[in-house]
């Protein structure tokens, strides 16, 4: 990431104003060209560096208020396969694999977001049928402490 | 809980992916919906106001600024949940941080620009707390792409 790109992150990364032309304004604060700042965030997209450009719901303000950690012990050699079915799922918003540890012996980690703890628990039943992994739990949140995006 | 009607769940399925990097986006996106600039502007706001829309702009990928990333997991006694997720949010790299009863009970992720700083706060919250904190870190990224399908 360069400076240009840095400079540009820091200006939108609380989010663009909603007006006609959200673009321009972020492009003035920085002495920039409109056309500059809107490419540079195209790159900065192909890079990766941006994951993903677009709105940031609050899911639990418009109730999708369950989200449950599931976690799941997967043979070493199947984690690759199932890892992307699981990923494949559309109430599944990350997927990871970890390590494994000696009282907590589970590799696979997907959170599940939806309407209410049944539909969580339903949506698990379906990944367990379509992996055929059964040892598995799930782990609801019941407070939030604190949640934050990346942020440079 | 914010009510939404129909052409809300239109605007917020449509802007979570791929938003229009244009002069005049909310213009595409009107047009896209078929409702006035004006509208789709005003619907914003407002679900920005009640919390349905946090912001509309970049995620931010922490690997490709540079970075790791893990989630943790405490054993915390119940009488102490609100002290030891207290000492837990003070750090800034603490991203997430949640009460998930099991046989550990707070998990939260940290991102830091190395493993380093990783290891000295899980150092220092051990002795704050006198915890043990399991640390669990990513090997293998499958997905990360919160899209919400809102119904």
């Amino acid at each position: 990431m360069d400076e240009v790109e840095e400079k540009i992150l820091r200006a939108i990364q609380d989010g663009i104003p909603l007006t006609h032309s959200p673009f321009s304004e972020i492009a003035n604060q920085l002495d920039m060209s409109e056309k500059e700042v809107i490419s540079q965030i195209k790159v900065m997209h192909e890079k990766g560096i941006i994951r993903r450009f677009g709105a940031s719901i609050g899911h639990r303000d418009i109730g999708i208020i369950a989200n449950a950690m599931c976690i799941w012990n997967v043979p070493d050699e199947r984690v690759g396969d199932v890892g992307t079915i699981m990923a494949n799922f559309p109430e599944v918003t990350h997927c990871y694999e970890r390590p494994r540890r000696p009282e907590w012996n589970y590799n696979l980690f997907t959170m599940v977001h939806s309407y209410t703890k049944e539909d969580c628990v339903e949506v698990a039943s379906e990944i367990s049928k379509a992996t055929g992994i059964s040892d598995y739990r799930l782990l609801f949140s019941e407070r939030e402490f604190k949640k934050t995006g990346v942020r440079l | 809980m914010i009510d939404l009607d129909e052409t809300d769940k239109l605007i917020l399925n449509h802007i979570q992916l791929d938003f229009p990097l244009v002069t005049h986006p909310f213009q595409t996106i009107a047009e896209d919906i078929g409702i006035s600039e004006e509208e789709v502007i005003e619907r914003l706001e407002r679900l920005h106001d009640e919390g349905a829309v946090r912001k509309i702009g970049p995620i931010i990928n922490r690997r490709s600024v540079g970075g790791t990333s893990t989630l943790i997991a405490v054993d915390v006694p119940v009488t102490r949940i609100d002290e030891v997720a207290g000492y837990i949010n003070e750090y800034s790299e603490v991203s997430h941080n949640y009460l998930r009863p099991d046989k550990y009970n707070i998990w939260f992720t940290v991102s830091a620009p190395n493993k380093e700083r990783i290891c000295t706060i899980l150092d220092e919250l051990k002795s704050k707390t006198g915890l043990e904190f399991i640390n669990l870190p990513t090997k293998r990224l499958f997905k990360i792409g919160v899209r919400f399908n809102i119904r």
